[in-house]
């Protein structure tokens, strides 16, 4: 693995308003995230808690209905609102996406040779018999076999694991230094999601790209990177070492979602809902976000959103009962 | 005490056409092959396996839904009629279906209160103000308040649907249950809320469920059963403990070790190599084979039988007792 050497990027106070045409609605609250060089950071959340939102935004691929504020910093420059030609040069080449489902994210009318090639022609300037040469080298990379013929194939031609190898082939074309990977093993039967996973380690063992797994399971989180950012209603509310994360959960919330999955091993334990339901973004309590819910709630929660507030050296919280 | 539910021997046969339409040959694809298995009232069988394997169709099957190819489903004593004839009409009073996407088992231009009578409505049962009045309790029952009964769907949160839906299908006292991925399109803090809702509920009224989901963890929750399929047929069947914490198929065996967690250590992950096979393509002998890391030459040949083993559970494996 290599070494980690300062944040690669650093998001900061990240905001995103969407314009649903009646009013403005706030999805993502101030997110101060870094991800360091060469390292596997996890966030989860629930659905609409902002995970995705952070990194289209990140990457200026949220379209004009949204607003973005705060900064996004890549090599000491800002990404947010810098000029397209800027992100064209960073999409791709230093961060790649992957995303939940591969064979929306291919383009059904074209064989995977020409989607691959067209990656390298784009971040590599490759071209020809090189940039075939190249996209062979990257199937057989993500463990596609018969990768001179598969170049030939349309993705309905593959199975769903193939094709998100074949997603991870096409991020890897730009040699990023991170690849942001949103639910990436979502639509995958549990014994692909396994080989699916074990290539991601791989890759990022043998190249010292940094990963952001973006999931919803925090069990995929666990086994896969080494620090995770859970995420509710468009705030980071807890920034752990894995470890940590399970063994001494600090926010209410963190600990709700760890009561409320069953084990697979030893004794059969109720499970201990969360009650209630994660709240609308254009309908947030005026404190914070999840003090409906909380079983640790005082009045000094419905005041104001709690700041996040370091428990330790790298364990940040943001909750005043933690 | 004999079972509320008994299936034995079930099988679907579909003809599919290989290669595009008209040159392709028909090739026969078996998505439920002889599974046989029981359901006493008040338990849960716990049906797990990824997708394609036939657990969807088996359910379908156990409801009359899809009329089987071959092999017999009993209810009660009874053999299930064929779909459509008044009889199967009356005892599908007995056992409902929920499916994994509340929303698009609701209809969206109906209020909360209209869908939940309407089973007593299809099946002429008490007067409007016998119906909602049963129906306002149903709605009590599973977690609801009063005013979700002029509700729209899409008002709802999807935990708050499904609760609708389970609602809808109990009005009429069934005595079974099929649910079929009933949490999977719920975030994580709302599945143990309905995950708590189907057990209370089971306590109360002696349902038997049918419970189909790929989420191992959760089936272990809430079974006394479990039954592992591979390509239509079952391979694996006995006590959730047991089953998962020793796997004696090698098929289960990767698929508990290719669960995510934060226990991992603990425990050696067996990657499999390849994919579940297309159902038409079945694998000769055993249909796992080809992915086995065991397999040796009889797997190739022979297909396995699903026997019962020294402790009470079943496998269909070859060499069961030499790799548990």
């Amino acid at each position: 693995m290599a070494e980690s050497t300062g944040a690669l990027v650093s998001l900061q106070g990240l905001t995103v308003d969407f314009d649903t045409g009646k009013r403005i609605v706030r999805a993502l609250h101030g997110i101060d995230l870094e991800v360091r060089r060469g390292e596997a950071l996890g966030l989860v959340g629930e659905s609409g808690c902002g995970k995705s939102v952070t990194w289209l935004a990140a990457l200026g691929l949220l379209g004009n209905r949204a607003r973005i504020g705060g900064e996004v910093r890549l090599d000491d420059r800002n990404l947010v609102g810098a000029p397209v030609a800027e992100l064209e040069r960073v999409r791709g080449r230093r961060i790649a996406m992957i995303f939940q489902d591969p064979s929306s994210s291919l383009n059904p009318v074209h064989r995977i040779g020409r989607q691959l090639g067209e990656a390298l022609r784009l971040h590599r300037g490759l071209d020809g018999k090189a940039a075939e040469a190249e996209a062979r080298r990257l199937l057989d990379r993500v463990h596609i076999a018969d990768a001179q013929r598969r170049l030939g194939d349309y993705p309905h031609e593959l199975s769903g694991g193939m094709n998100q190898r074949v997603m991870i082939a096409m991020a890897l074309a730009g040699q990023p230094d991170l690849l942001i990977a949103d639910e990436p093993t979502t639509a995958l039967d549990a014994t692909v999601q396994a080989q699916i996973l074990e290539l991601l380690g791989e890759i990022r063992r043998d190249s010292g790209m940094a990963l952001v797994l973006i999931s919803h399971d925090l069990g995929v989180v666990a086994e896969n990177t080494d620090r995770v950012c859970v995420m509710y209603a468009g705030r980071i509310v807890e920034d752990a070492p894995i470890d940590t994360v399970f063994e001494e959960p600090a926010h209410p919330y963190t600990r709700g979602l760890l009561a409320a999955l069953p084990e697979l091993d030893g004794p059969r334990r109720a499970l201990t809902p969360i009650a209630g339901v994660v709240p609308e973004p254009s309908n947030l309590p005026p404190g914070c976000s999840f003090a409906p819910r909380c079983e640790r709630r005082i009045e000094a929660c419905e005041a104001a959103p709690p700041p996040s507030t370091a428990l330790a050296a790298h364990h940040r919280v943001a909750c005043i009962r933690a | 005490m004999t079972a509320l539910l008994e299936v034995s021997n079930l099988s679907r046969i579909y003809d599919v056409r290989r290669g595009a339409w008209p040159f392709g040959r028909l090739a026969a694809l078996h998505a439920v092959d002889g599974v046989s298995f029981d359901l006493a009232a008040g338990r849960t069988l716990g049906l797990v396996g990824e997708s394609g394997c036939g657990k969807t169709t088996t359910a379908k099957l156990v409801l009359g839904l899809v009329p089987a190819t071959g092999g017999e489903v009993r209810i009660g004593g009874e053999s299930l009629p064929a779909a459509g004839t008044p009889a199967w009409r009356a005892l599908r009073r007995r056992m409902q279906m929920v499916y994994q996407d509340p929303l698009g088992a609701l209809d969206r231009r109906l209020s909360v209160g209209r869908q939940v009578m309407e089973p007593l409505a299809i099946h002429d049962i008490g007067n409007p103000a016998d119906r909602r009045e049963k129906a306002l309790a149903m709605l009590d029952a599973v977690g609801l308040a009063p005013h979700h009964f002029d509700r729209f769907p899409h008002e709802l949160s999807g935990g708050q649907r499904q609760r609708i839906v389970l609602a809808r299908a109990l009005m009429l006292d069934p005595q079974l249950l099929v649910c079929d991925e009933p949490i999977s399109a719920l975030d994580v803090s709302i599945q143990a809320q309905v995950v708590n809702l189907l057990l209370a509920l089971q306590q109360k009224l002696g349902l038997a469920y049918l419970f189909i989901s790929h989420d191992l963890r959760m089936v272990r929750q809430v079974s006394h059963q479990v039954a592992v399929m591979y390509l239509g047929r079952i391979v694996e069947q006995g006590d959730p403990d047991r089953l998962f914490a020793a796997p004696a198929h090698p098929y289960t065996q990767a698929l508990v070790s290719a669960i995510p967690t934060h226990a991992r250590a603990k425990r050696q992950r067996v990657v499999l190599p390849g994919e579940p096979p297309n159902p038409v393509d079945r694998p000769a002998g055993c249909a796992f084979h080809p992915r086995c890391r065991h397999a040796v030459a009889r797997c190739r040949v022979e297909t396995p039988e699903l026997r019962s083993l020294a402790d009470g559970r079943r496998a269909a494996c070859h060499l069961a007792e030499q790799i548990a």
